[in-house]
């Protein structure tokens, strides 16, 4: 993962609560075998509107969406962080997450940073009379910066040093092996195992 | 923490790998994945040079993109992505069960099918459906595709202690009240963010009655709330499910097994971090008339008028909602007129969903201009029902029986709504675009779909003659 510490750029408003990752990105574009180009599928649905915030400049090369209330939630699709990430977001400033969502992002350098409902509230009256308005996240100082206000956040010491310092966190957890070992050892023998596999079948 | 402590504080405890700068790493007993969020992580892990750690502790199924009208798929992108499954499993030494198998399904209908999901687990898929698994008292979370990579590169997850949340529900509805109404009576309550970041305990005389396909029903939506699991405690009924299942422990295993999984309760003086408590005595059939699961009336109900929300977010949402919807504020939900149905996915396909729809159907037809989709939650499922003769019920109704997958809970594969027909569904999203791309979705019980597929309007099994 890219490291990231702080991202400063113009906003865009999305006035909405519950945006679900389907809205985010329609499931008919989640069936691509990639891990990039997913931008054509941001928001598809609601793209088709043309006075979609995404639809009109500047907010169209915004990176950083504010929205409103449980932003992300519904499907773990990841393809929902990709698409936010290939169309250029860096970062998205909400007053709540999925869970699923929010750990995703971490995982991809997309900053997912919950603020009050008046600081997202100020944000989105900024963002919509001061289209030029830019804004800073800063991911060291726990911080989000603006013209009409400064809001610390609150964000998981772990995700936060795994952004900082853009690691793999695969590579961290094999590090553990040998307190994972000596789990498997002691695990109760009567846990299910799966099937030994068959040999590869081509699709019918 | 204390010596007392919740279900779901005792599961964490015993899969502490190691604890340490505020997450603790968690052993995964259980890896579930599927062809639409697997094919990335594989990626990784082949780039990366590393191999999946426990494939034996790996289950693969094929369901999101598979067609469920023919055992063939002539789809492109689904033929390269279960194709790329397939290569995966095989180099990887993974199970999988493939569309046409006799075991093949929903991943979240197979694996409890199987026996492999056992109480006091921890289990995750690249699915945000995995909540279903905690009906067994497991604690079974959804992850994203990076987080598949990493259970199957380390067979753990780093992952912040749970807040936990009991839902008590009280008082014993009548028979015809399912585990869905119950929850999209408790959604209507608390809304599509109303357990955001809980893992929630049911409890109550309404919860130990269910059966464990309610179970799984009740938990299976508990993601639709915001919560990270949902969970009920393992008591006779979950036992006696286990028995029957294939893949339970054998022998003195089973002994053991057993006198474990009868110590996995809340203790009584266990603290949880919220308490919802909801009377459910005088609950009646729930359907949902918005775009969120939260935005659910009672059958008996009307269409609300947003300008009944106090909140201005919920008021906006909801006028939202009505535009999509196609829906007047006022209008009985008993008129709202249904185009298509759609009896399947994880949460409401399993044989005794499909017990009580033939049950209304039996001896009547699907209404002219209806269309009605059976999708059984697995071909296991599917064989037993035929067993028993209802897919004659169904044929004779007038309605589609076919194979098992995802099918139109989610409009990637063939199977979806057609502009903005008006679907009765018992899946559990009824989000813009979700079963089409401007599909209107209603969610509904299985009794309430069949109902309303022979009087074309949302209905009741009473409400026909
Ligand atoms: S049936 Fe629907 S909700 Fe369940 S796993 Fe499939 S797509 Fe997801």
């Amino acid at each position: 993962m890219q490291a990231i510490e702080a991202h400063t750029g113009r906003m865009a408003p999305l006035r909405r609560n519950d945006v679900d990752t389907d809205q985010i990105i329609p499931s008919d574009f989640c069936r691509r075998l990639t891990k990039t180009g997913f931008e054509d599928g941001l928001f598809a649905g609601w793209r088709a509107d043309p006075d979609f915030v995404l639809n009109r400049e500047p907010y169209a090369s915004a990176t950083v969406l504010v929205a409103q209330r449980n932003f992300g939630s519904g499907s773990s699709r990841e393809t929902a962080v990709w698409a936010l990430r290939d169309w250029g977001f860096a970062a998205v400033i909400a007053e709540s997450f999925g869970d699923i969502f929010q750990r995703n992002a971490g995982k991809n350098a997309l900053l997912a940073v919950a603020l009050g409902a008046d600081a997202v509230g100020a944000l989105l009256d900024h963002a919509t009379e001061r289209p030029d308005a830019e804004i800073t996240v800063d991911l060291l100082d726990r911080q989000v910066r603006s013209e009409v206000g400064v809001w610390d956040f609150a964000i998981e010491d772990r995700a936060r040093w795994l952004m900082l310092n853009g690691l793999d966190e695969i590579a961290v957890t094999l590090g553990r092996d040998a307190a994972i070992r000596a789990h498997e050892a002691a695990r109760p023998p009567w846990l299910p195992r799966t099937a030994a596999p068959t040999r590869a079948v081509p699709v019918p | 923490m204390s010596d007392s402590g919740t279900l779901v504080e005792k599961i964490w405890q015993q899969h502490v790998v190691d604890d340490g700068d505020g997450q603790d790493l968690l052993y995964i007993d259980l890896h579930l994945i599927h062809e639409a969020s697997s094919s990335q992580a594989f990626d990784g892990l082949r780039l990366a040079g590393r191999q999946v750690r426990r494939s034996d502790l790996t289950l693969a199924v094929e369901d999101h993109n598979v067609p469920t009208d023919t055992l063939a798929v002539t789809d492109p992108i689904s033929r390269e992505q279960l194709g790329a499954l397939r290569a995966s499993c095989a180099r990887e030494g993974i199970e999988l069960l493939r569309h046409g198998d006799a075991r093949q399904g929903i991943v979240h209908v197979v694996a409890p099918e199987l026996g492999l999901v056992q109480p006091g687990m921890t289990i995750t898929c690249g699915d945000s459906h995995t909540s279903t698994h905690g009906a067994f008292g497991a604690l079974a979370l959804g992850v994203g595709t990076t987080d598949v990579e990493h259970v199957l590169a380390t067979q753990t997850l780093a992952l912040p202690r749970p807040r936990t949340m009991a839902v008590d529900f009280t008082g014993v509805p009548g028979a015809e009240v399912t585990a869905k109404d119950l929850m999209l009576r408790m959604l209507a309550e608390v809304g599509a963010n109303g357990a955001h970041g809980y893992v929630i305990e049911y409890r109550g005389e309404a919860v130990r009655r269910l059966s464990m396909e309610g179970r799984m029903t009740m938990c299976n939506l508990s993601i639709e709330a915001g919560a990270r699991a949902g969970m009920v405690a393992p008591d006779d009924t979950t036992f006696a499910y286990l028995e029957a299942t294939p893949r339970r422990p054998t022998g003195s295993h089973w002994d053991d097994a057993l006198a474990y999984w009868r110590t996995l309760r809340s203790d009584d003086d266990a603290r949880f971090d919220r308490v919802l408590t909801l009377d459910v005595g005088a609950a009646s059939r729930y359907v949902t008339w918005g775009t969120n699961p939260g935005q659910a009336v009672s059958l008996d109900g009307a269409v609300p008028d947003p300008s009944e929300f106090a909140d201005p977010g919920q008021r906006a949402a909801a006028q939202r909602a009505l535009h999509y919807m196609g829906l007047q504020p006022g209008t009985l939900m008993r008129d709202v007129a249904i185009d298509v149905v759609f009896i399947g996915s994880c949460t409401n396909s399993r044989i005794e969903d499909l017990r009580v729809a033939a049950d209304v159907l039996r001896g009547r037809r699907v209404a002219d201009g209806v269309e009605m989709l059976v999708v059984p939650g697995s071909m296991e499922i599917r064989a037993q029902a035929e067993r028993e003769g209802l897919h004659q019920v169904f044929l004779e109704a007038g309605a589609s029986w076919r194979f098992s997958g995802c099918s139109m809970c989610l409009g990637m594969n063939a199977d979806r709504i057609k502009g903005a027909s008006r679907c009765a569904s018992t899946s559990n999203r009824n989000y813009e675009g979700r079963q089409g791309p401007r599909a209107r979705t209603h969610l509904v019980s299985p009794a309430v779909a069949a109902a309303t597929a022979v009087a074309g309007t949302l209905a009741a099994p009473g409400d026909l003659n």
